[in-house]
Parts: C-alpha cells; structure tokens; sequence
C-alpha cells in the first residue's frame, strides 16, 4: 500500500513520461529525421552564419573560429554612398513594380468576371497564365530579342518615323522594360485569387444591390470591391513583405553598364560583394539589414491592416 | 480537386443598362483578346525568328511571318553540347523532383499528427523559415562547408524542401479522416507504413500539384547552378541559355557552320532556337495539366 504512492509518483514524473510519449511517437521522429536534417543543415546553419557579418571571416578558420569584428562592418555599411545607392533603387524599383503589378490582376480579374462566355473566358484564362511558367532566361531572352537595336520595336518606331531607341541599355527605359515584363509575366497567373474571391462574393448582395436601383458599376464599386477586398488586403501584405527583395534573377539579366547606375539593386549588391569579389562579411551584413527591413515591413502593414480592416495574416 | 475559378454567372449582363452596358461588353472582349495577343506575339515571335534566315532578321523583316524558311538554325545548335544540357537538365528536374516530394511527404505528415508530442516544436522549425532566412551569402558558405560545391547535390539538397509546397501537402494531408489512420494503427501498421500506404495514395490529386509546381522550378531554374556549379559539362540548359545572351558565345559555334551558311544563322536566330528548345518541354505538357497548377494556388491560398 505505501509502495503505491512513490512509484505511481515515479511512474507519472516528467523525465519518465517523457520517454513514454517519444517511445509512442519513435516512428513519428524517426520519419522526421531527415526533414529536420534538411532545416537545420540548410535553414538554421545558414542563420548561424549571419554571424559572419559581425566577425573578420577567414575561410581557414571557418564561421565559430574567425575573430569578432563587432559593428565595423555595420559602420562601413552605413558610410558606404554606393550602399545607399542601391537600397534607394531597390525601394524605388519596388514601389514603382508593386504600384503596376499589384492592380493590374485585379482590374483583369474584374473585366474577366464581366464576360458572360465560359468557354472564351477559359480560353483568355489558359492563354494569360502561361507566362508564368516560363524561365525568367527565356522572358529577358525574349525582351533582349524584341528590344534590340534592330529588333521588332525598334522597326515599328523606325517605320512610324520615330527615332532608334537603345532600350535595352539607357537607365530611362530600365524600370518600364523590367515592371512591363513583369505584369506580362503575372498579371494571369495573379489574377486566380481575385477570380476566386469573386466567385465567393454573396449573390444576393447583388440582388439587394440591384433592387436598390444600383447599375453594373454601382455593383462592382460597392458589393465586388468590398467583397473581395479581404484578400486585397492579405495580398497587399505578402507583397509588402517581399518589398526589400526584389528578384536578383531578372534584374541580373538584364543589367549592363548602360542601365547599371537604376538597376543595380540590394541583393546584386550582395552578390557582386560577397560570391564575386569574396567580401563575406561587408555582403552578408547588407544581406542582413535587408531581411530586417523586410521583417519590419510585414510586421507594418499587418498591423496597420488588423486595426484598419480587421484582415491579417496573425 | 477540381476548384472553381469562374465566380457564378450574374444573371442577364446584356438586358441591364442597355446601350452602355453593350458598349462595355464589346469593348471588354475586344480588350481581352488584345490581351491574348500581346501574351502570345513574343512566342510567336521567337518561333518564326528561329526559323527564318539570320540576314533577313536582322534586316527587321521578320515581324508577322517567317522568312526564307530554314531549318538550318536548328540543325546548327544541336551541333553543339546542346543535348548534353538537356540531359543534364532531366536529371536535376526528375532527382530534384523526386527529392523534394519524398522530403516535403516526410516532413508534412507528422505536423498533422494531433497525438505526435513534438508537433508543436517542429510545426514552429519550419514555420520560422517562412519569415527569415541566412540569405546569398550564409547559405553560399553552407554549401561550401559541407563540400557541396560544383556537385549535382548543390542544385537538390539546398532546396529540398519548399516550406510553402510542405504545407500545401500538409493541409492534404490533414484533410484524411483521422479514424482511417486509428483503423490501420489498430491493424498494427506503423507510421512509415500508413505515410507511403495510405495516406500518400490517397493525396495524389494534390501531389501531382506539387510535382509539377517542383518540376517547372527545377526546369526553370538558373541562379544555383550558377552559384555552384563550375564544370561545364555540369550546365543546366538554362546556363547554356544564359551565356547565349550575355556574351555572345554562340559565335564560335557559328564558324564551325561553315561560312556558306554565315548570314542563314546569326547569334539572333540561335538564341530564338534556344529559346523554343528549352521551353518545348513546358509548352507541350503545359496545355493538359494547366488546371492542376490552378488548383494548387487554390489549396495554397486556403491554407490559413
């Protein structure tokens, strides 16, 4: 009788329910193994190496074993003018990119929710996402092909009497060529979770709508709009996250000494420093600032998003 | 999972708002369509530029049909190592794939797990690389410490699991009735067994999804290979595809065509030839399984 207490004490203790529950679960972790191999190998031992921003780097010596440098970086960083160069370009590039793209799937969504054809609706639908899935190689490739000295677009402005324009290396013309191509990329494939939206936007608003003597447009401003202004609100969010990280790939593609001084951005900065010319340290630190910055923007607009509009992603 | 995109038809457009609204009507699908040509042209364009004669292309004479028709172009660029890039592209797409699916599987079943005691600490793992990463140069210095460089595995494992992908098939998963996998548990089937038994066959609308979106990346993708990769005989097409239009690499293999044959192919027509063989693959398989790609934003989107 008084043996009970201490085992069954014994038995329920921490330490022993514990390898209870990861005796039950051994499959479960055992299958987690190499997913969690996986993250900390390739997510978590790169975090750790951020710490190559605050330390001397010496390849030899490997991240934990350079000696600590402190803020210096951070200081160059800061003092560097070409820095703040490209970090202007790169908020200029994408407010200009988010203030074209972010709309443009939107007003497509609703004009194609205005076609009462399924079958030409479907057609424009299938035609319109196809950009998408083709290489960003393949879209520059073509932008190259188009926008040549003697390309398609120069022999039209020739024919009409205009004059040869060097579109694909003036620093004008960068920012058009690269935000067009972009709503020629996506504007399809971006417009699906609008489409869905809509399709979820309560039918008898409309018919309250129309009783109350509202025509198609009234409709759209005041029962479309508002009902799909949710998932407006979520994307503008994703997007405001992704506003310090503009893709490397395209603009890499498409910069030369002609359109350098626009296009250089943060994260070919970062390449051109750190994988080209091996200054670890001075790029991962402005690697660094950018992920903070960008951190700070979702944290922003979800806030501001949750009191305003009562939609956020937390 | 077939999703519906198309929002239910309001009734009667035409009779409503009469004149205007028609006015409206025809202008919205004159807009539209204007909008499928101008998705479709730089395609098109290419096409007929990589089958046209070099000299006229670049006389600007090729704008809405091919000119002097040759196959030389073509015929050109597979002289070159073109199939070796090709071939080497298969292979990171299919192992790459393969990667990714069976990891991203492993991963997604225990966080739907209730019972599983760790849920919530890996749940929180993956959740956190949502949001913040080491960046270019950390995971750069990664692979290179783990002896990766200019190896096939530096283009896989890096990538092995796209969280986003994960939990789109962890959201599949989880919508498995629970008492079907209490059921085989009480058969005394363990998990492995009930992943790759039950609830891998039962979610294959959803993995199909995930292979394609996992493929097209592979295909599609240049910047790691160009981070890693050194060895050219290790280039993906889409290298190859990138050196064609930065340095005018093609030029060599031009002489090699002879000098009869120099005006026929220029630099122009072998990157449009280029161009069309690299996304062949895509443009082939893309028209049947167009609507499994939309069903995959459509399960991603309600994730949350």
């Amino acid at each position: 009788m008084t043996a009970s207490g201490p085992i069954r004490a014994y038995k329920n203790s921490l330490p022993n329910r514990a390898i209870k529950a990861i005796r039950r679960d051994r499959w479960l972790f055992l299958i987690m193994l190499l997913p969690t191999a996986y993250y900390v190998l390739f997510c978590y031992y790169p975090m750790f190496g951020i710490l190559v921003a605050f330390k001397n780097f010496m390849p030899k010596e490997g991240i934990w074993g350079s000696p600590w440098y402190g803020l210096r970086y951070m200081r160059m960083i800061f003092a560097d003018s070409y820095f703040w160069h490209v970090f202007i370009n790169t908020i200029v590039l994408n407010l200009a990119n988010l203030a074209v793209t972010f709309p443009a799937p939107i007003i497509f969504a609703l004009l194609l929710n205005e076609v009462g054809s399924l079958a030409y609706k479907k057609t424009v639908q299938t035609i319109t996402y196809l950009p998408h899935f083709l290489s960003v190689v393949v879209i520059v490739g073509m932008i190259n092909d188009m926008f040549n000295s003697t390309g398609i677009v120069n022999t039209i402005v020739k024919s009409l009497g205009g004059e040869q324009q060097s579109f694909l290396t003036s620093a004008g013309w960068f920012r058009p060529l690269y935000i067009g191509s972009n709503v020629w990329t996506n504007i399809g494939w971006d417009s699906i979770i609008y489409l869905a939206a809509l399709s979820g936007v309560d039918m008898q608003l409309y018919e309250a709508a129309r009783i109350d003597g509202a025509g198609r447009w009234k409709q759209t401003l005041h029962v479309t709009l508002p009902g799909i202004l949710p998932t407006i609100v979520i994307m503008l969010i994703l997007a405001m996250g992704r506003i310090m990280n503009v893709s490397f790939q395209k603009i890499w593609l498409m910069m030369n000494g002609g359109n350098q001084q626009v296009a250089d951005v943060i994260s070919t900065y970062v390449y051109q420093r750190g994988i080209v010319k091996s200054d670890f340290s001075y790029a991962t630190g402005v690697n660094l600032f950018q992920s903070l910055i960008s951190l700070f923007f979702v944290i922003i607009t979800n806030t501001i998003s949750r009191r305003a509009t009562e939609t956020s992603l937390w | 999972m077939t999703v519906n995109t198309h929002a239910a038809k309001r009734p009667a457009p035409i009779r409503e708002g009469g004149v205007s609204r028609s006015v409206f009507v025809a202008f919205n699908y004159f807009l539209l369509f204007l909008m499928m040509l101008v998705t479709l042209y730089p395609l098109y364009l290419t096409v007929i530029v990589s089958i046209s004669n070099g000299a006229n292309v670049m006389r600007g004479e090729v704008g809405i049909l091919p000119v002097n028709v040759t196959l030389e172009t073509y015929r050109n660029i597979f002289k070159g190592d073109i199939l070796l890039y090709m071939r080497n592209s298969v292979l990171y797409t299919v192992l790459g794939t393969f990667v990714n699916i069976v990891m991203s599987c492993l991963c997604a079943y225990p966080l739907t797990r209730k019972s599983f005691c760790a849920r919530k600490f890996y749940t929180a793992m993956v959740t956190v690389t949502l949001f913040f990463s080491g960046g270019m140069v950390p995971m750069y210095l990664a692979v290179n410490t783990f002896g990766l460089m200019d190896s096939i595995w530096a283009l896989i494992l890096p990538g092995a699991i796209s969280t986003y992908n994960m939990i789109i098939i962890r959201t599949a998963f989880a919508s498995l009735p629970d008492s079907l996998i209490e059921s085989a548990q009480l058969d005394g089937a363990n998990d492995l067994t009930i992943l790759f038994r039950i609830v891998i066959p039962l979610s294959k609308a959803t993995l199909s999804t995930m292979v394609l979106f996992y493929a097209v990346s592979h295909w599609n993708s240049y910047f790691d290979a160009m981070l890693y990769i050194r060895t050219k005989t290790k280039y993906p097409l889409q290298i190859h595809l990138r050196n064609l239009l930065v340095a005018g690499i093609a030029s060599e293999e031009l002489q090699a065509a002879g000098t009869g044959q120099a005006f026929a192919v220029t630099e122009r027509t072998m990157r449009a030839a280029t161009i069309i063989v690299s996304t062949l693959p895509i443009l082939i398989v893309y028209p049947f399984v167009q609507r499994y790609f939309v069903s995959g934003v459509m399960i991603g989107s309600v994730k949350g």
